[in-house]
């Protein structure tokens, strides 16, 4: 398939305006500027693009709910917090193609009314945030952004916010508090961020990736791009590989193709050609699967009926010399060290699920373990504040759903290990 | 107190913004950057600076992982051990850091050159194991390769 999200991604000096026009760069924007706002927001909502963040929201019926609130300013907020552990697919379109994902937030600016956007970018981003800046002030200079875009009589200020190291911060209410000065908690909901959302006022959250599809969709039109991909959720669809392939990286393919063709055909298969034994395929709160699993289409309806997520679209490959049982304990330290603190099975249960997975790691593990982390991770699913503490109880369910003996296993060495 | 050119800097961010308290994590950033983490004095400056009371200051500047509450190292190792880089090798890694320099996580090598925080995926797990040292993003290390690029930090 031919690049869009990652075009020009090998000339070294990609982030530099003049190359960014030079390959068609900005066009869009211009095509943008000459249409109506609503029919900006139809085209978007024609195409089918779901927001690439993790949950799949469509993208045009968020902006359409912001669009009809009265109450102004508007607000335009760019997730770069790219978090979850396993993406880092937002990295090369932050530090490669920063205008794709500027040029994106103009063209939605402009359709939602919002005349202010921040990119609110992870700390741990430092470089991100360098050429970030660079390339604001570039599009300044040029008139793509400012007081008066493209002499069009459109005002559209864009900045940079870093983000401190939280990754609770990438739930959008709890980036929006962030962005306020505010310990990232997450917020009740509703009211939504569409209605109430920064200071108060009608706020539209979007993914980097999302941003960066935008363009795509005015310059094809939305009746091509939604030919892109499944049918379902189309366009093009940028995954992260990490783990055990022979070529890990960021792949840019269409929306649905399956885990196998991932791992097989584009990342060359299981590094020294060992066997398959799991993969994480959406970031680390997403369900984990058996190597005989991976038959599914990636994309935001097809996984769940797989027994899994799209989320970030994060894929993580283990192979059979792998723990599964430390990296499910990993998993829960993560998700432990990364909770909120606002409500109570998440910031207290995660912690004894960790401390039971420790013992069981450790070769001190006794018969009810398994029994008791189940019950501990039933007692969080479905009672938190927010998906982070479903997460981490959807983790330790799906490890020992999928992968109970290795459980045991440890358990019967510790017995063994006690008797002797 | 912090010194006419951070205030001027602080207030060059905050025109960003339709409210002052919207430019908090930006002004902590300004002055962990000059001190190398937060002071209680700059919790206070930054607070009248921005008109928000002491103690939300300092409650949100404590949740952030990413701010230092003790002085640091001369430099920064930020070493990720989530699941991508344990898998390549990172707990290792973190072995070598206490036998080496005598670094053991959110300490400081004696010699006051290191000091050392364990991070949650810092976006490099294709290239795992990865780190940040000061702002530098180093990754595919190895027991070989860690030691050389720490060498060049003095
Ligand atoms: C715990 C948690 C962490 C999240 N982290 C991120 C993140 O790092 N980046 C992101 O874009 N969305 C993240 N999200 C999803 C956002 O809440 C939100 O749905 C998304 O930014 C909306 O953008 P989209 O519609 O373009 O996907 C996270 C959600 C949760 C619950
Ligand atoms: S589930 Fe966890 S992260 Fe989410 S609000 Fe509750 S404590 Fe905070
Ligand atoms: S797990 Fe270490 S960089 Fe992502």
């Amino acid at each position: 398939m031919e690049k869009y999200l990652l075009r020009n991604i090998d000339n070294p000096d990609s982030a530099h305006l003049v190359e960014y026009v030079k390959a068609g760069g900005y066009k869009a924007l211009a095509k943008a500027l000459e249409m109506k706002p609503a029919d900006i927001i139809g085209e978007v909502k024609n195409s089918g693009l779901r927001g690439r963040g993790g949950a799949g929201f469509p993208t045009g019926m968020k902006w359409s709910f912001a669009a009809a609130d009265p109450k102004r300013p508007k607000y335009l907020l760019c997730n770069a917090d790219e978090g979850e552990p396993g993406t880092f697919k937002d990295r090369p379109l932050l530090e490669k193609n920063p205008h794709l994902l500027i040029e994106g937030m103009v063209i939605s600016g402009y359709a939602l009314g919002a005349e202010y956007g921040y990119i609110y970018l992870r700390g741990e981003y430092p470089a991100a945030k360098d050429i970030l800046e660079g390339a604001l002030r570039q599009a300044h200079e040029k008139g793509y952004l400012g007081d008066n875009v493209l002499g069009k009589g459109v005002a559209f200020h864009l900045s940079v916010h870093q983000g401190a190291g939280a990754y609770i911060c990438g739930e959008e209410t709890a980036l929006i508090d962030s962005l306020e000065g505010k310990r990232g908690q997450p917020r009740i909901k509703p009211p939504f961020p569409v209605n109430e959302g920064y200071l108060s006022k009608p706020t539209v959250v979007n993914n980097v990736e999302t941003f960066a599809n935008i363009p795509y969709i005015i310059e094809i039109g939305a009746d091509a791009y939604s030919k892109i991909g499944s049918a379902e959720c189309p366009g093009p669809k940028l995954y992260s590989v990490s783990g055990h392939v022979k070529k890990p990286g960021v792949y840019e393919l269409p929306m649905g193709v399956t885990l196998r063709e991932i791992i097989y055909v584009h990342c060359g298969g299981i590094a020294g050609d060992r066997k398959l034994k799991a993969v994480i395929p959406g970031g680390i709160s997403t369900p984990v699967l058996p190597a005989d699993k991976i038959d599914c289409p990636m994309d935001f309806a097809s996984m769940p009926k797989h027994g899994s997520m799209l989320g970030s679209g994060a894929v993580m490959v283990f192979d059979e010399t792998v723990d599964l049982v430390k990296v499910c304990l990993r998993a829960t330290k993560f998700f432990e060290h990364e909770s909120c603190g606002k409500c109570t099975p998440c910031r207290e249960g995660v912690g004894w699920m960790r401390s039971i997975l420790e013992r069981i790691v450790k070769g001190a593990g006794t018969g009810g373990d398994i029994e008791l982390l189940l019950e501990v991770a039933k007692n969080i699913a479905g009672k938190t504040f927010c998906p982070l503490g479903d997460g981490a109880a959807s983790v330790v369910q799906h490890f020992i759903k999928h992968f109970r003996n290795e459980f045991e296993e440890h358990i019967e060495k510790s017995k063994v290990g006690a008797s002797a | 107190m912090l010194n006419e050119k951070l205030v001027a800097e602080i207030n060059r961010l905050r025109s960003k913004y339709k409210d002052a308290r919207s430019c908090l994590l930006p002004s902590l950033y300004v002055v962990q950057r000059e001190e190398g983490w937060i002071t209680p004095d700059a919790m206070t400056a930054v607070g009248e600076l921005l008109n928000v009371p002491k103690a939300t200051v300092k409650g949100v500047a404590t949740f952030y992982s990413m701010y230092r509450h003790k002085p640091m190292g001369r430099h920064l190792i930020q070493l990720c051990t989530n699941v991508a880089c344990m898998l390549m090798g990172a707990e290792s890694l973190v072995d070598l850091l206490k036998e080496k320099y005598g670094l053991t996580p959110n300490g400081t090598s004696p010699d006051g050159r290191f000091s050392l925080v364990i991070m949650e995926c810092i976006g490099a797990c294709g290239t795992a194991p990865a780190m940040l040292v000061d702002t530098d993003f180093h990754d595919s290390l190895n027991d070989k390769n860690i030691l050389e690029i720490l060498e060049s930090y003095q």
